[in-house]
């Protein structure tokens, strides 16, 4: 009842300054953990307003189970047909599509177009993969802005796959030379002398590594080490994702996870959880070895994402073109920036750079931001950020800023769990980050959220989403 | 000199290395007589739960060193932690960062007057690493940078090492190089630790030991990785990150979850079964010293006596093994070898600073003018070091010779992995090469290195100040044209100097810089600042032909090919030369130069200095240029060189054009030794006149010169060094033997007869 009310107060509230103060006070003496604010709409004189419709993900499952046979196009196109099926959206009304991707398929490198035609969108409706690392399907919807906000495009679906079961693991150099010369030797002789010069070294793969390819070090090296370099405690990353995992089960269990959709599996059950939810005892988790550095790393198992297949899809619109076909938007996409700094040292903390860049262009403080969804790649680089956000230290020697941004408080972040426990297929993390915020807003009444995630390169993103009135 | 490549050798046994932080704090130590109830000022100790954490921070110096006050409260300390029966272990650390120990005090070595007190400073330090050793409470060293010589013997005494991944964390015993040993245990321990040819390898080379490689011999047990920005600076965190692991490792060492002695591995077991014959052990010693004295020639003394003292410590057992280290140690650092070697390295230390200040401008865009051997060369050393650099060719075919040549460098360098191929690429980003003048109007510095011909360098200089802004330096890179003659047509001549660089750039040390009257402080001071951003070893000298390091080079060269034409073979030459201690013999060095420069300079010096540079026929080197023998570019010189072949033949047909100049010797003044001091009395007695009519500001720039320019033997010191030890009266007596045959190409300069008439004049002091 109390939170029904609220809601209807809000979104009364939310064209009349005036009764907004009012409310404000009488929320903040009615919900005393809701602080009274400016509730300003982010729109911009002459700027289209741009809206997710609605956003739909496979369940999320860890690598090597249930999706194992499949190809990352029919992931995408799962996701691709269950936003079909949750939006009723009419195939030829898409303008076009983006989808992000990070270790590429090669038979199917645009996978967007793959994807899309599988999924019986009409042949008619272009498609691009883009790639950023973890902020790959964020990339794709700041794409898809981008269109609709050039008044190309009115809508566009964006998404992003990822599918660690399966990695190109090619030849050596050397073997992949010797091959492809073998195409090109015209006699016999010619074919024998190059399939004599094979030597057994070159038959050993090379592996895709999770690494930097400027520095060679893997992320979760680069995340002990800037989990040291904030003076960051195995304790407080363990704790950090038992509480991840935790408010995970609590949001699956409690069916807030509604992003989610059903998937056939070929050959297999129908999927419609993610499976990599598994809250342990802080006891368990600390007998874990650390994973990268050895011995007295932080960095383990329990407290890092893991390698995870799945992918997600959001439906972005016009306002005027989302209204005239009759959606009712969940929210609207404000600004958004991307940074980029250190690949070595500051690998990670993307969410730091990125988080008081956007804050600033939407005009917001921290206080105003009802809803955070950060990316965790590892429990240690959430903690790394969330102290560098604290320090003004950091913000002035580093980020040539005057204070500090701030962090976080902890009763809105991230509260229906992360990538930690959801799982993380990097290239649709992004549209689970922004779907998740549009759907927190809904359910606890907030007017503002906050996606921010950190991406290899150095790189990072950060995005506004204001609610849509109910 | 435009071509002294194989002194790159000279990297074997000389100063090369000196260049890391090798005891450089020491010219600033003051000595202090602090009683025992003052504060403790360098070492200081927390008590963490039941570890003990000793900092080790020198207020007074850059870098920690073993001083008598530093050994003092250690002393102190290490007494006071063993005594308390809180203290389960102990964490040893610096809190400088950079530095661990760089070393023990050169100053306590060097203020010493007999060997028995060295000895006894030895002994001292034996001491203390012993007790260090026998500690009861397990010890971690927590090495962050600089772990060398004494601090690297202080560490190997413990019963653990961590040490940081940091760029500056070095380890090893570099005392082979300043001619001494190490002389507080390494000698005794190392053998245990890695094993008798990786504890040679480490004691006789004096090498600087990385981390990783640290930690792959066993000379290390854990590695703590570098951290970036953080909640503090990134140098202090890791430090405290460091001291956390460190102490965590001493709890469990304290606590034996940790093991004090690792599980030998296969090989290790292998090798120790083989070593435990004394047949096998006896074998190596012999080897080690046939391959000491085939490339000492038994001119460096300090590399027998630690041959002498690890076989000590093996074959007689330890009392014996560290007697005979301490006495060594004494009697090593009395011998003229180390005092010369320790000379070097503080001249080193010297001509590695600006002495004219900081220039106005910092120079950030380069252009170098012919992207030759020397202006390719130029041009790597300033991508690498940050210096946004042009490299203009006037032909394509040129250009491309020489961008190749940078990224050769540097790719050499990634598969050393001293480098990344990702550090490459973006060096390579610094680098712009073009056949036109574009961009040379933001340029802070050009250095021009193509042809040496006076009159291309006059239609260069014209060409380029008609496109450089006012405040660009432009140097010229010339091994003997006198600068002012080159600044002749310039319109701003205190922008104008020159910058001799020695081939191959990447690989010798040194840049002769020359000042002409008109060139100003601030062109000279900017010239200082990219030459020693380029890593160069700097000597700043006055114009004149030939400078300093050619005009000394150049009556060697001639005596050289007296030589050659009194019927010496080169090979015979060459043995006399490094004989002498010289890492290249003459003829050798006479190829690697070019015959062409060498008549080149000769004929030109010649021309200025009259017939005092005279000696060998310069029509002899003629006649090689023109059969094509122009040494090892054209494939033949003195000797044979063919590619992929490493043995060299003499060339016959230079022989027999020899043949046509030959010259009688005369008996008096031609033996072995005679042909030497014939040899290296004109290149010292040329120095010493460079210094009498002040080319060269000072000794110490002289002898830094022609050691890492001409090499010069290290084990001598450099020409003055020389003059002092060996006697200038001595030497004087011996030139005016040749010159009653030779005539004014052996008087002594007014300088050296000055002090060879008063015993008491030093050129150093």
């Amino acid at each position: 009842m109390i939170r029904a009310s609220k809601k209807e107060k809000c979104t009364f509230h939310f064209h009349n300054t005036t009764v907004n103060i009012f409310v404000g006070l009488f929320l903040s003496v009615v919900f005393s953990n809701h602080t009274a604010k400016s509730k300003k709409t982010l729109a911009k004189p002459g700027v289209k307003n741009i809206v997710l419709v609605d956003g739909v993900r496979t369940p999320f499952l860890q690598s090597g189970t249930i999706y194992a046979d499949l190809m990352p196009h029919d992931l995408a196109r799962a996701a691709l047909q269950g936003l079909l099926n949750r939006t009723g959206l009419p195939k030829d009304a898409v303008d076009y599509i983006v989808y992000g991707t990070v270790i590429q398929e090669v038979k199917t490198s645009n996978v967007a177009r793959e994807a899309a035609l599988g999924a019986g969108f009409s042949d008619k409706t272009p498609a691009h993969t883009v790639t950023m690392a973890c902020i790959s399907s964020n990339q794709a919807m700041t794409t898809a802005v981008g269109l609709i906000a050039a008044g190309q495009c009115d809508a566009v679906v964006a998404g992003g796959v990822e599918f660690m079961s399966d990695v190109p693991i090619r030849h050596s150099r050397r073997m992949r030379k010797t091959m492809l010369s073998l195409n090109k030797a015209k006699t016999l002789g010619a074919r024998l002398s190059l399939l004599g010069s094979i030597r057994l070294a070159h038959l050993a793969p090379e592996l895709p590594a999770v690494a930097e390819f400027s520095t060679a070090e893997t992320m979760g090296h680069s995340a002990d080490r800037l989990a040291a370099a904030f003076g960051v405690s195995r304790l407080e990353q363990d704790e950090f994702a038992l509480r991840s995992h935790t408010l995970a089960k609590k949001a699956q269990d409690s069916g807030l996870l509604s992003d989610v959709i059903s998937f056939k599996v070929p050959g297999k059950d129908i999927v419609s959880k993610d499976n990599g939810i598994r809250p342990s005892t802080m006891e368990q988790m600390a007998k874990l070895k650390p994973a990268f550095i050895k011995p007295h790393g932080t960095v383990t198992a329990a407290n890092s994402s893991f390698l995870t297949d799945g992918a997600s899809a959001v439906l972005i619109m016009s306002e005027e073109k989302a209204l005239a076909m009759g959606y009712k938007p969940k929210a609207y996409l404000r600004d958004f920036v991307y940074v980029s700094q250190d690949p070595k040292d500051q690998l990670l903390l993307g969410p730091t750079y990125a988080t008081p860049k956007v804050l600033e262009k939407s005009g917001l403080t921290l206080n105003d931001i009802d809803v955070f969804e950060f990316h965790e790649a590892f429990a240690g680089q959430i903690m790394a950020n969330l102290k560098a956000m604290e320090s003004d230290w950091f913000a002035q020697t580093y980020m040539g800023r005057k204070t500090k941004v701030g962090a976080p408080p902890m009763e809105k972040f991230n509260s229906w769990g992360g990538s930690l426990s959801l799982g993380h297929p990097f290239a649709a993390t992004g549209c689970r980050l922004v779907t998740t915020v549009a759907h927190r807003l809904q359910k606890e009444g907030g007017q503002y959220g906050l996606v921010a995630a950190c991406a290899a390169g150095g790189q990072g993103h950060a995005m506004v989403i204001e609610a849509y009135p109910q | 000199m435009a071509g002294v490549r194989a002194l790159g050798s000279l990297s074997r046994l000389t100063t090369r290395r000196y260049n890391l932080t090798m005891f450089p704090g020491v010219t600033r130590r003051t000595f202090r007589v602090a009683a025992c109830m003052m504060a403790r000022t360098h070492v200081n100790y927390e008590i963490k739960g039941d570890v003990a954490v000793i900092r080790m921070n020198d207020p007074s110096a850059r870098v920690n060193t073993l001083s008598v006050q530093m050994q003092r409260e250690m002393t102190e300390v290490m007494d006071e932690v063993w005594g308390n029966s809180a203290v389960q272990s102990v964490v040893l650390i610096s809190s400088k960062p950079g530095s661990f120990i760089a070393g023990a005090d050169l100053n306590m070595i060097q203020a010493c007057t007999t060997a028995e007190e060295v000895t006894l400073l030895s002994q001292e330090g034996q001491k203390m690493f012993e007790k260090i050793e026998k500690s009861p409470k397990p010890i971690v060293a927590a090495i962050n940078g600089s772990c060398l010589g004494g601090g690297f013997e202080f560490a190997i005494a413990c019963q653990y090492r961590i040490a940081t991944k940091s760029k500056k964390t070095v380890l090893g015993c570099p005392e082979v190089m300043l001619g001494l040993l190490p002389g507080a245990g390494g000698t005794q321990r190392l053998p245990k630790m890695l094993g008798l040819p990786s504890a040679f390898d480490v004691v006789l080379t004096g090498r600087s030991i990385r981390p990783d490689k640290a930690k792959k011999m066993g000379l290390v047990h854990q590695l703590v990785d570098t951290l970036g920005p953080g909640l503090k600076s990134p140098e202090e965190r890791t430090i405290e990150y460091l001291e956390e692991v460190a102490v965590e490792a001493a709890r469990g060492l304290a606590k034996k979850q940790i093991p004090l002695t690792k599980e030998k591995g296969l090989m290790q077991k292998i090798q120790d079964y083989v070593m435990s014959y004394p047949f096998v052990r006896q074998q190596i010693y012999n080897t080690v010293q046939k391959k000491v004295m085939k490339q000492t020639k038994g001119l460096y003394p300090a590399p027998l006596k630690i041959i002498e003292c690890v076989k000590a410590g093996l074959e007689q057992g330890p009392t014996a093994g560290y007697l005979a280290e301490s006495q060594n140690f004494g009697k090593l650092a009395m011998t003229p070898e180390s005092k010369a070697l320790i000379g070097l390295y503080h001249g080193q230390v010297t001509c590695k600073k600006n002495r004219f200040g900081t220039p106005e401008k910092e120079v950030k865009a380069l252009a170098v003018l012919g992207a030759g051997l020397m202006g390719a060369g130029i041009a790597q050393v300033s991508v690498d070091k940050g210096i946004h650099t042009i490299l203009k060719d006037t032909t394509l075919e040129g250009l491309s010779r020489g961008e190749q040549q940078v990224y050769k460098g540097l790719n050499d360098k990634t598969k050393k992995k001293s480098i990344t191929t990702f550090e490459r690429d973006s060096f390579l980003s610094n680098l712009t090469g073009q056949l036109d003048y574009n961009g040379f109007n933001k340029a802070d510095m050009v250095i021009e290195a193509v042809f040496e011909d006076l009159s291309i360098k006059h239609k260069v200089l014209k060409e380029v100040e008609a496109v450089i802004p006012p405040h660009c330096i432009f140097a010229t890179n010339t091994s003997a044209l006198p600068i002012k003659d080159i600044a002749a047509v310039s319109k701003r001549p205190e922008k104008v100097i020159g910058m001799h660089y020695f081939s191959p750039v990447d690989k010798m040390q040194l840049l002769e810089i020359i000042t002409t009257d008109k060139t100003s402080k601030d062109t000279t001071a900017s010239a200082v600042a990219v030459g020693l951003k380029q890593g160069k070893v700097i000597i700043v000298v006055g114009d004149g032909p030939g400078f300093y390091t050619t005009r000394c080079l150049a009556p060697m060269l001639a005596e050289a090919v007296r030589v050659l034409q009194e019927g010496v073979d080169p090979k015979k030459l060459d043995s006399l030369t490094t004989g002498f201690g010289f890492p290249v013999g003459a003829a050798t060095l006479a190829d690697e130069v070019g015959i062409d420069v060498a008549a080149h300079v000769a004929e030109d010096l010649g021309k200025a200095f009259g017939s005092r540079f005279g000696g060998g026929n310069i029509e002899f080197l003629k006649s090689m240029v023109d059969k094509g023998f122009k040494g090892r570019k054209s494939g033949k010189g003195c000797y044979i060189y063919q590619p992929g072949l490493k043995r060299r033949d003499v060339n016959t047909e230079a022989l027999e054009i020899l043949e046509s100049y030959k010259l009688t010797p005369n008996a008096a003044i031609s033996s072995d030794s005679d042909i030497q001091y014939r040899l290296v009395s004109r290149f010292v007695n040329e120095a010493v006149l460079c210094l009498q009519e002040g080319i060269l500001a000072n000794p110490v720039e002289g002898d830094i010169g022609a050691v890492f320019g001409l090499g010069f033997p290290p084990c001598l010191g450099g020409p003055f060094r020389f003059v002092d030890s060996f006697g200038a009266d001595k030497l004087v007596e011996k030139m005016r033997k040749f010159e009653e045959v030779f005539g004014n190409q052996f008087t002594p300069c007014q300088l050296l007869l000055d002090h060879a008439k008063d015993p008491s004049k030093k050129f150093h002091k």
